[in-house]
Protein backbone atom coordinates (compact mmCIF):
# COMPACT_ATOMS: atom_id res chain seq x y z
CA UNK A 1 0.00 0.00 0.00
CA UNK A 2 1.16 3.33 -0.56
CA UNK A 3 0.63 6.56 1.03
CA UNK A 4 -2.38 8.82 0.94
CA UNK A 5 -0.40 12.17 1.72
CA UNK A 6 1.81 11.28 -1.25
CA UNK A 7 -0.52 10.33 -3.35
CA UNK A 8 -2.69 13.65 -2.62
CA UNK A 9 0.40 15.71 -3.15
CA UNK A 10 1.07 14.26 -6.74
CA UNK A 11 -2.31 14.88 -7.90
CA UNK A 12 -2.49 18.01 -7.55
CA UNK A 13 1.00 18.74 -8.57
CA UNK A 14 0.33 16.73 -11.35
CA UNK A 15 -2.78 19.06 -12.19
CA UNK A 16 -1.41 22.72 -10.88
CA UNK A 17 1.42 21.55 -13.59
CA UNK A 18 -0.87 20.94 -16.32
CA UNK A 19 -2.63 24.33 -15.44
CA UNK A 20 1.25 26.34 -15.34
CA UNK A 21 2.48 25.00 -18.06
CA UNK A 22 -0.85 25.73 -20.29
CA UNK A 23 -0.45 29.27 -19.49
CA UNK A 24 2.58 29.52 -21.60
CA UNK A 25 0.77 28.13 -24.92
CA UNK A 26 -2.68 27.37 -24.45
CA UNK A 27 -5.12 29.68 -22.83
CA UNK A 28 -8.38 27.95 -22.80
CA UNK A 29 -9.24 25.22 -19.92
CA UNK A 30 -10.28 22.81 -21.91
CA UNK A 31 -7.25 21.99 -23.28
CA UNK A 32 -5.97 21.34 -19.73
CA UNK A 33 -8.95 19.33 -18.63
CA UNK A 34 -8.61 17.05 -21.92
CA UNK A 35 -4.86 16.20 -20.44
CA UNK A 36 -6.04 15.66 -17.26
CA UNK A 37 -8.69 13.02 -18.53
CA UNK A 38 -6.22 11.57 -20.81
CA UNK A 39 -4.08 10.98 -17.87
CA UNK A 40 -6.97 9.58 -15.63
CA UNK A 41 -8.01 7.41 -19.01
CA UNK A 42 -4.75 5.78 -18.78
CA UNK A 43 -4.85 5.29 -15.03
CA UNK A 44 -8.53 3.94 -15.66
CA UNK A 45 -7.64 1.11 -18.21
CA UNK A 46 -4.46 0.11 -16.12
CA UNK A 47 -6.96 -0.54 -12.76
CA UNK A 48 -9.48 -2.01 -14.82
CA UNK A 49 -7.67 -4.70 -16.26
CA UNK A 50 -5.79 -5.47 -13.07
CA UNK A 51 -9.28 -5.87 -11.12
CA UNK A 52 -11.21 -7.51 -13.35
CA UNK A 53 -8.98 -9.86 -14.88
CA UNK A 54 -10.70 -12.81 -12.52
CA UNK A 55 -14.30 -11.56 -12.58
CA UNK A 56 -16.97 -13.13 -14.37
CA UNK A 57 -18.37 -11.07 -17.24
CA UNK A 58 -20.91 -8.35 -16.67
CA UNK A 59 -23.86 -8.95 -17.42
CA UNK A 60 -25.95 -5.98 -18.22
CA UNK A 61 -24.89 -1.97 -17.20
CA UNK A 62 -26.42 -2.07 -13.43
CA UNK A 63 -23.67 -4.74 -13.10
CA UNK A 64 -21.21 -2.75 -14.16
CA UNK A 65 -22.42 0.46 -11.86
CA UNK A 66 -22.58 -1.73 -8.75
CA UNK A 67 -19.17 -3.16 -9.59
CA UNK A 68 -17.66 0.93 -10.27
CA UNK A 69 -19.97 1.81 -6.58
CA UNK A 70 -18.87 -1.08 -4.68
CA UNK A 71 -15.71 -2.75 -5.75
CA UNK A 72 -13.36 -0.39 -7.97
CA UNK A 73 -14.97 2.65 -5.61
CA UNK A 74 -13.38 0.40 -2.29
CA UNK A 75 -10.75 -0.40 -3.95
CA UNK A 76 -9.12 2.76 -5.28
CA UNK A 77 -10.67 5.08 -2.30
CA UNK A 78 -11.19 2.25 0.36
CA UNK A 79 -15.40 3.30 0.23
CA UNK A 80 -18.60 2.49 -1.46
CA UNK A 81 -20.15 5.26 -3.19
CA UNK A 82 -22.75 6.37 -0.93
CA UNK A 83 -25.43 7.07 -3.22
CA UNK A 84 -26.54 5.82 -6.46
CA UNK A 85 -29.46 6.37 -8.47
CA UNK A 86 -30.68 6.05 -12.14
CA UNK A 87 -33.45 6.95 -14.26
CA UNK A 88 -33.35 3.33 -15.53
CA UNK A 89 -32.65 5.11 -18.99
CA UNK A 90 -28.86 5.26 -19.17
CA UNK A 91 -28.24 8.24 -16.82
CA UNK A 92 -26.60 7.42 -13.02
CA UNK A 93 -25.21 9.58 -10.34
CA UNK A 94 -22.94 8.48 -8.23
CA UNK A 95 -22.39 10.55 -4.87
CA UNK A 96 -19.66 10.19 -2.74
CA UNK A 97 -20.00 12.24 -0.01
CA UNK A 98 -16.67 12.47 1.45
CA UNK A 99 -14.44 12.43 -1.98
CA UNK A 100 -10.86 11.47 -0.85
CA UNK A 101 -9.31 13.68 -3.42
CA UNK A 102 -11.40 16.47 -2.67
CA UNK A 103 -11.50 16.38 1.30
CA UNK A 104 -8.66 18.71 1.49
CA UNK A 105 -9.94 21.33 -1.46
CA UNK A 106 -12.33 24.35 -0.57
CA UNK A 107 -14.96 25.14 -3.13
CA UNK A 108 -14.46 26.85 -6.22
CA UNK A 109 -12.89 26.26 -9.98
CA UNK A 110 -10.31 23.83 -8.47
CA UNK A 111 -13.13 21.02 -7.78
CA UNK A 112 -13.45 20.48 -11.34
CA UNK A 113 -9.95 20.77 -12.38
CA UNK A 114 -8.76 18.21 -9.77
CA UNK A 115 -11.68 16.04 -10.69
CA UNK A 116 -11.04 15.55 -14.38
CA UNK A 117 -8.79 13.40 -13.45
CA UNK A 118 -10.86 10.73 -11.43
CA UNK A 119 -13.84 10.95 -13.50
CA UNK A 120 -11.99 10.00 -16.71
CA UNK A 121 -11.17 6.69 -14.42
CA UNK A 122 -14.32 5.81 -14.84
CA UNK A 123 -15.24 6.38 -18.50
CA UNK A 124 -12.46 3.77 -19.24
CA UNK A 125 -14.39 1.47 -16.69
CA UNK A 126 -17.55 1.75 -19.58
CA UNK A 127 -15.34 1.12 -22.07
CA UNK A 128 -13.76 -2.23 -20.31
CA UNK A 129 -17.08 -3.00 -20.14
CA UNK A 130 -17.13 -3.10 -24.14
CA UNK A 131 -13.40 -5.05 -23.55
CA UNK A 132 -15.17 -7.72 -21.70
CA UNK A 133 -18.06 -8.57 -24.26
CA UNK A 134 -20.51 -6.13 -23.49
CA UNK A 135 -21.77 -3.37 -25.79
CA UNK A 136 -21.45 -0.47 -23.63
CA UNK A 137 -19.90 2.69 -23.98
CA UNK A 138 -20.24 5.39 -21.43
CA UNK A 139 -19.33 9.56 -20.52
CA UNK A 140 -19.00 10.52 -17.36
CA UNK A 141 -20.15 14.46 -16.57
CA UNK A 142 -19.44 16.00 -13.55
CA UNK A 143 -21.63 18.70 -11.72
CA UNK A 144 -18.89 19.40 -9.06
CA UNK A 145 -19.99 23.14 -8.64
CA UNK A 146 -23.07 21.91 -7.24
CA UNK A 147 -22.02 19.29 -4.87
CA UNK A 148 -18.93 17.83 -4.48
CA UNK A 149 -18.30 14.27 -4.86
CA UNK A 150 -21.11 13.59 -7.62
CA UNK A 151 -20.70 12.16 -10.98
CA UNK A 152 -22.87 11.71 -13.66
CA UNK A 153 -22.60 8.98 -15.38
CA UNK A 154 -24.40 8.28 -19.31
CA UNK A 155 -24.40 5.21 -20.79
CA UNK A 156 -24.51 5.05 -24.37
CA UNK A 157 -25.47 2.08 -26.28
CA UNK A 158 -23.47 0.90 -29.06
CA UNK B 1 -12.96 22.12 20.39
CA UNK B 2 -11.50 20.67 17.23
CA UNK B 3 -13.10 17.72 15.65
CA UNK B 4 -11.44 14.37 15.15
CA UNK B 5 -10.05 12.61 12.53
CA UNK B 6 -9.23 9.46 12.74
CA UNK B 7 -5.56 8.63 12.58
CA UNK B 8 -5.81 4.71 11.98
CA UNK B 9 -3.07 3.36 9.66
CA UNK B 10 -5.75 2.35 7.42
CA UNK B 11 -7.29 5.33 6.75
CA UNK B 12 -3.65 7.27 5.56
CA UNK B 13 -3.03 4.42 2.83
CA UNK B 14 -4.31 3.82 -0.73
CA UNK B 15 -4.42 1.45 -3.18
CA UNK B 16 -0.50 0.71 -4.71
CA UNK B 17 -1.62 0.20 -7.66
CA UNK B 18 -3.37 3.50 -8.35
CA UNK B 19 -0.38 5.11 -7.31
CA UNK B 20 1.95 3.68 -9.76
CA UNK B 21 -0.50 4.02 -12.44
CA UNK B 22 -0.77 7.71 -12.01
CA UNK B 23 3.01 8.21 -12.25
CA UNK B 24 3.32 6.46 -15.30
CA UNK B 25 0.53 8.54 -17.01
CA UNK B 26 2.27 11.29 -15.52
CA UNK B 27 5.45 10.20 -17.10
CA UNK B 28 4.03 9.05 -20.72
CA UNK B 29 2.45 12.46 -20.89
CA UNK B 30 5.12 14.15 -20.39
CA UNK B 31 7.30 11.74 -22.76
CA UNK B 32 4.25 13.30 -25.41
CA UNK B 33 4.82 17.15 -24.31
CA UNK B 34 8.36 17.28 -24.01
CA UNK B 35 11.05 15.91 -26.69
CA UNK B 36 14.09 15.69 -24.56
CA UNK B 37 14.62 13.70 -22.06
CA UNK B 38 16.92 16.43 -19.43
CA UNK B 39 13.61 18.04 -19.91
CA UNK B 40 11.25 15.34 -18.33
CA UNK B 41 13.55 14.77 -15.76
CA UNK B 42 13.67 18.28 -14.79
CA UNK B 43 9.84 18.46 -15.15
CA UNK B 44 10.44 15.74 -12.67
CA UNK B 45 12.45 16.83 -10.61
CA UNK B 46 10.90 19.75 -9.75
CA UNK B 47 7.67 18.52 -9.16
CA UNK B 48 9.27 16.34 -6.54
CA UNK B 49 10.37 19.15 -5.44
CA UNK B 50 7.27 20.50 -5.46
CA UNK B 51 5.72 17.53 -3.45
CA UNK B 52 8.81 17.52 -0.68
CA UNK B 53 7.93 21.05 0.32
CA UNK B 54 4.83 19.68 1.92
CA UNK B 55 5.70 16.08 2.51
CA UNK B 56 8.13 17.10 5.09
CA UNK B 57 5.70 18.57 7.38
CA UNK B 58 3.20 15.43 7.17
CA UNK B 59 6.28 13.29 7.68
CA UNK B 60 7.59 15.50 10.54
CA UNK B 61 4.27 15.42 12.60
CA UNK B 62 3.59 11.45 12.11
CA UNK B 63 6.70 10.53 12.49
CA UNK B 64 8.16 11.62 15.59
CA UNK B 65 11.53 11.54 14.85
CA UNK B 66 14.03 12.61 17.24
CA UNK B 67 17.09 15.78 16.66
CA UNK B 68 19.80 14.28 14.35
CA UNK B 69 22.91 15.45 15.02
CA UNK B 70 25.33 13.93 11.71
CA UNK B 71 24.08 13.81 8.02
CA UNK B 72 24.33 9.77 8.63
CA UNK B 73 21.12 10.00 11.26
CA UNK B 74 19.50 11.84 8.71
CA UNK B 75 20.26 9.22 5.30
CA UNK B 76 19.16 7.11 7.86
CA UNK B 77 15.64 7.94 9.07
CA UNK B 78 14.92 9.38 5.19
CA UNK B 79 15.53 4.97 4.19
CA UNK B 80 13.99 3.39 7.72
CA UNK B 81 11.36 5.89 8.37
CA UNK B 82 9.97 8.34 5.32
CA UNK B 83 10.67 5.55 2.39
CA UNK B 84 8.86 2.90 4.54
CA UNK B 85 6.07 5.31 5.84
CA UNK B 86 5.47 6.84 2.20
CA UNK B 87 6.42 3.44 -0.29
CA UNK B 88 6.51 0.62 1.79
CA UNK B 89 10.19 0.11 1.24
CA UNK B 90 13.26 0.49 3.35
CA UNK B 91 16.36 1.20 1.46
CA UNK B 92 19.72 -0.03 2.54
CA UNK B 93 22.30 3.15 3.16
CA UNK B 94 25.72 3.33 2.41
CA UNK B 95 27.92 5.98 3.16
CA UNK B 96 30.85 7.21 0.37
CA UNK B 97 33.44 9.37 1.82
CA UNK B 98 35.40 10.07 5.11
CA UNK B 99 33.61 13.40 5.20
CA UNK B 100 30.43 11.48 5.88
CA UNK B 101 28.34 13.69 3.60
CA UNK B 102 27.61 11.75 0.67
CA UNK B 103 25.69 8.86 0.94
CA UNK B 104 23.75 6.32 -1.53
CA UNK B 105 20.07 4.64 -0.82
CA UNK B 106 20.25 1.67 -2.72
CA UNK B 107 17.10 0.08 -3.93
CA UNK B 108 16.37 -3.15 -4.17
CA UNK B 109 12.89 -3.00 -5.30
CA UNK B 110 11.40 0.64 -6.98
CA UNK B 111 7.27 0.69 -6.19
CA UNK B 112 7.07 3.45 -8.79
CA UNK B 113 8.79 1.29 -11.76
CA UNK B 114 6.91 -1.71 -10.91
CA UNK B 115 4.71 -2.01 -13.83
CA UNK B 116 7.99 -0.89 -16.00
CA UNK B 117 9.48 -3.70 -18.23
CA UNK B 118 11.57 -0.61 -19.92
CA UNK B 119 12.33 2.36 -21.03
CA UNK B 120 10.45 3.89 -24.18
CA UNK B 121 12.45 3.40 -27.30
CA UNK B 122 14.81 6.50 -27.73
CA UNK B 123 14.37 7.59 -24.04
CA UNK B 124 17.53 5.90 -22.88
CA UNK B 125 18.51 8.91 -21.02
CA UNK B 126 15.13 8.99 -19.20
CA UNK B 127 15.19 9.20 -15.26
CA UNK B 128 11.82 7.68 -14.74
CA UNK B 129 11.60 8.16 -10.79
CA UNK B 130 13.30 11.79 -10.77
CA UNK B 131 10.36 12.62 -8.79
CA UNK B 132 12.35 11.05 -5.74
CA UNK B 133 15.09 12.78 -6.15
CA UNK B 134 13.38 16.23 -5.97
CA UNK B 135 11.01 14.85 -3.16
CA UNK B 136 14.19 14.22 -0.83
CA UNK B 137 15.46 17.58 -2.28
CA UNK B 138 12.51 19.69 -1.21
CA UNK B 139 11.92 17.93 1.92
CA UNK B 140 15.33 18.18 2.93
CA UNK B 141 15.59 21.97 1.87
CA UNK B 142 12.61 22.85 4.35
CA UNK B 143 14.59 21.81 7.15
CA UNK B 144 17.46 23.81 6.20
CA UNK B 145 19.38 21.40 4.34
CA UNK B 146 20.97 21.89 0.96
CA UNK B 147 21.36 18.47 -0.92
CA UNK B 148 22.16 16.95 -4.34
CA UNK B 149 19.91 14.43 -4.87
CA UNK B 150 20.73 12.18 -8.16
CA UNK B 151 20.41 8.53 -9.53
CA UNK B 152 23.34 6.96 -9.72
CA UNK B 153 22.29 3.89 -10.49
CA UNK B 154 18.97 3.09 -12.50
CA UNK B 155 17.60 -0.85 -12.78
CA UNK B 156 15.48 0.16 -15.87
CA UNK B 157 18.71 1.24 -16.97
CA UNK B 158 20.37 -2.10 -17.22
CA UNK B 159 22.08 -1.03 -13.62
CA UNK B 160 21.61 -4.05 -11.05
CA UNK B 161 20.12 -1.93 -8.45
CA UNK B 162 18.47 1.33 -8.38
CA UNK B 163 20.83 3.95 -6.42
CA UNK B 164 19.97 7.24 -4.67
CA UNK B 165 23.19 9.40 -4.15
CA UNK B 166 22.66 12.04 -1.58
CA UNK B 167 24.85 14.50 -1.01
CA UNK B 168 24.88 17.59 1.70
CA UNK B 169 25.95 20.91 0.82
CA UNK B 170 25.60 22.57 3.45
CA UNK B 171 26.00 22.65 7.69
CA UNK B 172 23.51 20.95 9.16
CA UNK B 173 21.47 23.50 11.00
CA UNK B 174 21.27 22.99 15.06
CA UNK B 175 18.09 24.48 14.97
CA UNK B 176 15.98 22.24 12.95
CA UNK B 177 14.13 18.75 14.24
CA UNK B 178 13.31 20.55 17.22
CA UNK B 179 10.06 19.00 18.29
CA UNK B 180 8.74 21.61 20.41
CA UNK B 181 6.27 24.13 18.68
Amino acid sequence: MADEALFLLLHNEMVSGVYKSAEHGEVENGRCITKLENMGFRVGQGLIERFTKDTARFKDELDIMKFVCKDFWTTVFRKQIDNLRTNHQGIYVLQDNKFRLLTQMSSGKQYLEHASKVFNKLDYLKKGGEGLGTWLSGRVLAYMHKAPGKFQVMIQKL
Amino acid sequence: MSRRTPRRPEYRKINKDLFVLTYGALVAQLCKDYEKDEDVNAYLDKMGYGIGTRLVEDFLARSCVRRCHSYSEIADIIAQVAFKMYLGITPSVTCHNSSRNEFSLILDKNPLAEFVEELPAGRSSLCYCSLLCGVIRGALEMVNLAADVTFLQDRLKGDSVTEIGITFLKKLDEKKYRRKK
